[in-house]
């Protein structure tokens, strides 16, 4: 009787205890399961970038490089010869990388400084400011978010045409670089939020709006600020369509656009999927670097605001 | 939009608080403002407010870029009504837009679940995130190389498993979901880290309450958490459809509205119309028709799923 009343309450004690590690250990599965899915594609690329075509289709799966090699890279970056290039599997037509690398770099690196610097200063208007009709003129700013791009990518493709300014670096940015709403709605909201008493007494002492804006609340909203021209300058480099549109040579074709225009040069049935991976990973790289240098700032930011 | 209102609250705020100066100031403050809003202005004025009134003028001329758009009325309209090619477009972008809300949305609550209740660590999100920061021409390729029929590695474990291989771009059955399952994978952990912030801003009383009442883990689910998240549900819901009407660059890259007309999406009718048939005017009818479907896809759900208005106030 003592050993069964004994034993008794222990499968009780562990039914109780057992659905819930079970829950939990299914729950990491899953979760697992979810980050294996976002992480192991990137290194499948990187595999499959690092291999020859030849043997990708004989060595499908193998989780290391088939026939380690450099060449796709060095097709991507034009560093082979047209013979060699095609000996591995690749189209043979002239490609560099370097260049659209360059840019890409051009063009994010241009329109975020703009974007965020001009965005910054009507932000500052928006909120420290006082005058007549702000929140309307704010309003219009932000019904903006809501037009889709392709609606006015048509028109603006036909102004930077009549401006003569297609395949221009010029024609490429414009658009971008004098504001983004997200940005201007973004930095707003942290400039609201900052103390009015620093701002004060440098008024009392006489300083101007301009000097008040570059040395106290520029320097006060670092943080935001770098968080804002961390998320441009990634959708940035990651824009296609307005690019496509408006920059179809190479001396100002961005990496997106030459990504697919790679593609399409593939030959059919045999595509170059080793330099076509590694051009992919060559397009990812600078974001990667970003991510990992300042992964933390990215997804905080994230619960700021569901609007963009 | 839930910062929006309360952003507003906080903007009439300050306009309340006192100033030292005066109406003096109030005066002073439009000429500065002015010039700190310039640069902004000629963006949005440019870029912006002219392109949208240009747009709706050239949807009701005919243009072809080299001539001067010729004013025609309503006929763009009249023939897109008529064009089997627009309606096939319509549909075949509503069923990606179906297909994202159904697995996107679904995924992503279920991952919001999961790290809320299990990992809230930051390096974790961070890495459910990363799809999201590429861009859609290398989620696509990224795809396309791994779905290939021939050797692509998705293909060689469905044969493994005994099942016959799927031409995932190459079918017409099939060329739609893949487009959206891409998009899902891009868009799956940043809808999630939407939805885990706004679990994380539910007061924990509030389960506290639930457990003494003795409410079970569903129950709890059903009656407290959805509920309470549906402002950022709506919000989400938003996003997704507004984001995906507008899909493009994975079908330009991938498929070009193929097979047959399976992936010829809307925007990429709009481009196939304005840039390879030099018909601007068609086009931007088209453009027309897709804002107006976007503006009322957001009234919708705003108005009806009352996205902007919060339980827990």
């Amino acid at each position: 009787m003592s050993t069964t009343a004994s034993r008794a309450p222990l499968p009780a004690a562990t039914r109780r205890r057992r659905p819930f590690n079970a829950r939990r250990a299914g729950a990491w599965a899953l979760l697992i399961l979810a980050i294996a899915v976002s992480v192991l594609p990137f290194l499948w690329v990187l595999r499959t970038a690092l291999s020859t075509n030849n043997a990708l289709a004989s060595n499908a799966t193998s989780l290391l490089p088939a026939e380690f090699t450099l060449g796709a890279f060095k097709r991507v970056f034009g560093l082979q010869s047209p013979a060699e290039a095609v000996a591995e599997g690749g189209s043979g037509a002239a490609i560099d990388f370097w260049l659209y690398l360059r840019n890409s770099i051009i063009f994010s690196s241009i329109t975020t400084a703009g974007a965020v610097f001009f965005s910054a200063m009507a932000a500052y208007a928006f909120s420290r400011l006082r005058w007549k009709g702000r929140n309307a003129v704010f309003s219009l700013f932000l019904g903006t978010m809501l037009v889709p791009p392709i609606f006015t990518a048509l028109p603006n493709f036909l102004l930077i045409k009549n401006l003569d300014l297609l395949n221009t670096m010029l024609g490429l940015v414009l658009p971008y670089v004098f504001m983004t709403p997200f940005a201007i709605f973004f930095l707003r909201q942290f400039f609201l939020n900052m103390s009015r008493e620093v701002e004060e007494a440098a008024m009392l002492d006489g300083a101007k709006h301009l000097r008040i804006f570059f040395q106290i609340v520029l320097p006060n909203a670092a943080a935001p600020i770098a968080t804002l021209a961390l998320l441009t300058f990634i959708g940035q480099w990651n824009e296609y369509f307005w690019p496509l549109l408006v920059a179809s040579q190479d001396d100002v074709r961005v990496l997106q656009v030459g990504l697919g225009v790679f593609k399409s040069q593939s030959p059919q049935g045999a595509p170059d999927w080793s330099g076509l991976m590694a051009a992919t990973l060559i397009s990812a790289l600078p974001v990667l670097i970003l991510f990992a240098a300042f992964g933390k700032k990215i997804v905080n930011s994230i619960g700021f605001s569901g609007i963009k | 939009m839930t910062t929006l209102a309360k952003h507003s609250r906080s903007a009439s705020a300050a306009s309340a608080s006192p100033k030292p100066q005066g109406s003096h100031r109030r005066l002073g403050d439009l000429k500065i403002a002015l010039l700190f809003i310039a640069p902004a202005m000629i963006g949005f004025v440019v870029f912006y407010v002219l392109p949208t009134v240009r747009g709706i003028y050239l949807s009701f001329t005919e243009y072809n870029i080299l001539g001067d758009p010729e004013w025609v009325g309503m006929d763009n309209y009249v023939a897109i009504a008529a064009d089997p090619l627009f309606w096939n477009s319509l549909a075949v972008t509503g069923q990606y837009v179906f297909l994202n809300i159904l697995l996107q949305t679904a995924l992503a609550l279920g991952l919001a679940l999961l790290m809320h209740n299990v990992a809230k660590s930051t390096i974790i999100r961070g890495t459910l995130l990363l799809p999201y920061l590429m861009s859609n021409v290398i989620a696509a390729l990224l795809w396309f190389w791994m779905l290939d029929y021939q050797i692509g590695v998705v293909n060689q474990f469905i044969e493994w498993s005994g099942l016959p291989r799927v031409a995932f771009f190459g079918s017409e059955a099939w060329a739609i979901p893949t487009q959206a399952l891409i998009n899902t994978w891009r868009h799956m952990g940043y809808t999630a880290l939407l939805i885990f912030a706004g679990l994380q801003a539910i007061p924990s009383h509030v389960y506290e309450v639930a457990k003494l009442d003795g409410a079970s883990a569903f129950q709890t689910f059903r009656t407290i958490t959805i509920p309470l998240l549906r402002p950022v549900l709506v919000l989400v819901l938003v996003v997704t459809v507004i984001g995906s009407f507008q899909v493009f660059d994975t079908v330009a890259v991938t498929t070009a509205g193929g097979p047959v007309n399976a992936t010829r999406v809307i925007q990429y009718y709009i481009y196939q119309r304005a840039f390879t048939e030099s018909d601007f005017g068609y086009g931007s009818a088209i453009a027309v028709i897709l804002f107006l479907i976007l503006a009322l896809v957001a009234f919708i759900q705003m108005k009806f799923l009352k996205g902007n208005e919060s339980d827990l106030d």
